[in-house]
């Protein structure tokens, strides 16, 4: 079980302050953040290449300050692969299993079978260089296997490849951490990769964790403004609740049950809208996109823009009822 | 830095700082004292003597004929450069592996190819030796290779795409030339700048052949006050004025560089390199190959040709007669053992600047600051040191503790001493360039810190390490000054070989030096080639 408690990094006027985290045996976590967030940081203060100015680190109980990264045991695969460019696949494969002193027949057995679950197997002549960005980074992924780490480290894997790649390799990722039962610490800035792969989440901003939850409750009960702008959820609006319904600028809504009475503020998600002659919200479309599924169509409403995915597109300028389903609201 | 890593520090400084001091700053500083404090006082009568003596025009002339190399060096490298980064054409390896030669070839041979071509029954027709225009051409021809390496190395992996960018962005190729791609090129254009001024300003041996009255340059002038008029405490003069320019030009190109140290993305070669594909392109190309074919091909040609010209037509009368004895009846030299004492010197030379280079380079690549930037400038000083200074030094200095002036020993430390910069200059930049994810790599995957080295620096720096030993035989192989001085008679290299064959009249031994050039020129060669066949493969990345 990895434990890190009140990690502090201090770079210049940056830092990142006091990140509590714990990653329970066989579980992966994302850490999920902005470029300059310090996910990349905490990452490689868990690894041991960056030293905490405070805070601890802790495997099952021990601190490991004091402790150099090649005695960590924990496995570490790099955004840009760093694969050693003198070194074919195999012998890349096999460096961690050099490094522990296992016999040479027995190295060539086990790089194997870490290129086989990656599903590259029989590579081990190819030269790095002549490696597609996929198979580089499954290659990346059998050397951090290899030698069987207690923990595995993922900084943005596949923040390099192409849409389509990253879509693939996140399930394939899925399938191979929970088969294995490792534990891992996973780093990214998307969340579709972070809600995709991770048992629980952890939102990171401006060095400062935001909020730790599943996938599900973070998406759903998003803590606070911050991490609802970051997942995308711009329709914030103060109003205030009597009721089942609440006053705000663009109209009167209902809200969900157990919504606290007065003033509150509210998150609505676009889906949550549909068009509805008789919805209570009156607004002017200003723009509309296509979105395969959907058009996102932005409506303005007494003073404030709404974001809303609607399966029929109304042009700009037409005016437009709107309802909401307050199963799609939630307050901050 | 902790006290354990200032330990190792000096431990790993330790070597190169000790056979610097021993074999450069010691005989350097006697020969100064013995020069200028005669009799332990000052005396400062050789000042006055060397400025009456015409010290300022030796030191102008020593000046503007480098500064005059350096420039149309470059002129007529960057095409070359350019071709060879940016195109791909048929026989490029081989070619580029060609143009390499003239910069490993003795300068001795260097001046025996243009006598053949531009001296007396010269194939040019015209005689230009004793003049300065042969200087400069020789000069050129010499140092083309250090600009189609150092510029060209990174012109060829500069992203294409940042070209193309300012090209979207409005700029005209001229304008992307000057904007983008020469501040770019800039760290290699000061680099090659740098490093041809300092060859150039201390030539010696092109400049002894190829010069004539007025036509020297301090090194010549050194050498002429210490053997020919044993003016000990002139020559000390003309060095102490050498070492200044040299130490100016290398400290003002080490502070350039800390200032400059632009990080660039950089892709591998073969991304960026691509087939000329209009006719304008293919003639371009061609045009430039055959440009730098002639210039850098033609005079090693000529040499050979004239080495095998006996004057009763073709045949290897001139290398034959190297076996026989001069007209005095005596054998000047015997041209197989001048082999042997060259590669043996060169041998040991390798070996000694190879373990003192690669030590200083892991000082100087891993430890930046002030402390390391003056131990890099204090490496470079013997290139830009007068090698007659050098061997004489040696000759003064090197009694105590242990007598080493009578020991063959003596010629390879001095050629190592002027080797250990090129192992230097080949290694640190990519040591530097070592990306640390791979370091950090390394470490995660169980490699402790001086494993890491051995696993991911060693192996990526080896390449480099080879390139600089190729550098550091041919060093030792054509090193011509300092060799001159500490040879003995009995021991005579190729380069002193050929020396004094061109020192004795007649047609014969102008064809001897000739053919003797033409064997130092192979041996080089085979020894440069050797060496690129022993580094390992699979490292074209960088």
């Amino acid at each position: 079980m990895l434990e890190v408690q009140r990690a502090t990094v201090r770079v210049g006027d940056w830092s990142l302050e006091g990140v509590d985290l714990v990653v329970g045996d066989a579980e992966v976590l994302a850490v999920l953040g902005p470029s300059g967030s310090g996910k990349t940081t905490l990452l490689r203060a868990v690894a041991g290449l960056q030293a905490l100015d405070a805070g601890r680190i802790l495997w099952d109980g021990d601190d490991l300050a004091g402790v150099p990264p090649h005695r960590r045991g924990f496995g570490l695969v790099f955004q840009d692969f760093a694969l050693f460019p003198h070194l074919d696949v195999g012998r890349n494969v096999e460096f961690g299993l050099r490094m522990q002193g296992v016999p040479a027949a027995e190295r060539r057995r086990r790089a194997a079978a870490a290129l086989e679950r990656v599903e590259l197997p029989g590579i081990e002549r190819r030269r790095v260089a002549t490696l597609s960005g996929g198979e580089a980074q499954r290659v990346a992924l059998a050397r951090a296997l290899a030698p069987g780490p207690r923990l595995l480290l993922f900084d943005e894997p596949l923040g390099s490849l192409d849409r389509g790649l990253r879509e693939r390799l996140t399930g394939e990722l899925r399938r191979l951490l929970s088969s294995l039962g490792v534990t891992a610490l996973y780093v990214t800035h998307d969340q579709e990769e972070a809600f995709g792969l991770a048992d629980r989440v952890m939102i990171l901003e401006a060095g400062r964790a935001l909020q730790v939850g599943t996938p599900e409750e973070v998406w759903r009960v998003p803590d606070g403004e911050q991490v609802a702008r970051f997942l995308g959820l711009r329709n914030i609006l103060d109003g205030r609740v009597t009721g089942s319904r609440a006053e705000t600028a663009a109209g009167t809504i209902p809200v969900p049950p157990g919504t606290p009475e007065g003033p509150v503020r509210l998150v609505i998600r676009p889906g949550a809208f549909r068009l509805d002659p008789g919805g209570t919200i009156l607004g002017q479309v200003m723009a509309r996109t296509f979105r395969g599924e959907a058009y996102a169509v932005e409506v303005a409403a007494g003073g404030v823009v709404l974001e809303a995915h609607l399966p029929r597109a109304p042009s700009p300028g037409d005016q437009v009822r709107l309802a909401v389903d307050p199963a799609g609201i939630t307050h901050l | 830095m902790t006290a354990r890593s200032r330990l190792a520090l000096a431990v790993v400084a330790a070597p190169p700082l000790v056979f610097l001091l021993a074999f450069f700053v010691w005989p350097v500083a006697s020969i100064v004292a013995t020069g200028l404090f005669p009799s332990g006082r000052f005396a400062g009568g050789a000042f006055r003597r060397a400025v009456e003596g015409g010290l300022p025009g030796v030191a102008w002339f020593t000046l503007w004929q480098a500064a005059a190399s350096t420039v149309l060096t470059l002129l007529v490298a960057l095409p070359g450069a350019y071709v060879f980064a940016r195109y791909d054409f048929p026989g490029k390896r081989l070619l580029r592996a060609l143009f390499a030669v003239p910069f490993v070839l003795p300068t001795v041979v260097v001046g025996t190819a243009f006598l053949a071509l531009i001296g007396p029954g010269g194939l040019l027709g015209i005689r230009l030796d004793g003049t300065i225009w042969a200087i400069l051409a020789a000069h050129v021809f010499f140092n083309v290779a250090v600009v189609l390496r150092t510029v060209g190395g990174l012109w060829s992996h500069l992203d294409p795409r940042l070209e193309e960018a300012a090209r979207l962005l409005g700029a005209s190729r001229g304008q992307v030339f000057t904007r983008v791609t020469l501040p770019l090129l800039r760290p290699a254009l000061a680099a090659a700048a740098s490093l041809v001024f300092l060859f150039t300003f201390t030539s010696f041996g092109t400049v002894l052949l190829l010069g004539g009255p007025g036509l020297a340059t301090l090194e010549v002038e050194i050498y002429r006050h210490t053997t020919a008029l044993f003016d000990l405490p002139l020559a000390a003069v003309l060095a102490l004025v050498q070492m200044a320019g040299v130490t100016a030009v290398l400290l003002a190109y080490s502070r350039y560089q800390e200032r400059r140290a632009v990080e660039q993305a950089l892709r591998p070669a073969i991304e960026v390199a691509r087939r000329p594909g209009t006719p304008a392109e293919r003639a371009l190309v061609g045009g430039t190959v055959a440009g730098t074919a002639l210039l850098l091909l033609g005079p090693p040609a000529v040499l050979v040709a004239r080495s095998l010209n006996t004057g009763e037509g073709w045949g290897l009368g001139y290398y034959r007669a190297l076996g026989r004895p001069g007209r005095a009846g005596a054998l000047l030299v015997d041209p197989l053992r001048a082999v042997g004492n060259s590669v043996s010197f060169a041998l040991v030379a390798t070996a000694v600047a190879l373990v003192v280079g690669l030590l200083a380079a892991v000082v100087i690549a891993y430890h930046r600051g002030r402390a390391s930037r003056w131990f890099d400038t204090l490496l470079m000083l013997p290139l830009g040191t007068s090698a007659v200074t050098i061997g004489f030094g040696f000759l003064l200095a090197l009694d105590a503790p242990v007598d080493l002036r009578s020991s063959w020993l003596l010629i390879p430390l001095a050629h190592a001493l002027v080797a250990v910069p090129f192992v230097v200059r080949a290694v640190v930049p990519v040591m530097r360039a070592v990306r640390t994810r791979l370091r950090e790599a390394a470490a995660v995957l169980g490699a402790p810190p001086r494993r890491v080295w051995r696993e991911v620096d060693l192996p990526l720096v080896s390449r480099a390490a080879a390139a600089g030993a190729g550098f550091a035989a041919a060093v030792s192989l054509g090193e011509f000054g300092a060799t001159a001085f500490i040879a003995r008679p009995d021991t005579p290299t190729l380069p002193l070989a050929v020396f004094r064959f061109l020192g004795q009249p007649g047609r014969l031994n102008f064809g001897r030096a000739m053919a003797m050039s033409v064997i130092l020129m192979v041996v080089t060669a085979a020894a440069v080639a050797l060496i690129d066949r022993l580094r390992p493969p699979g490292l074209e990345e960088f």
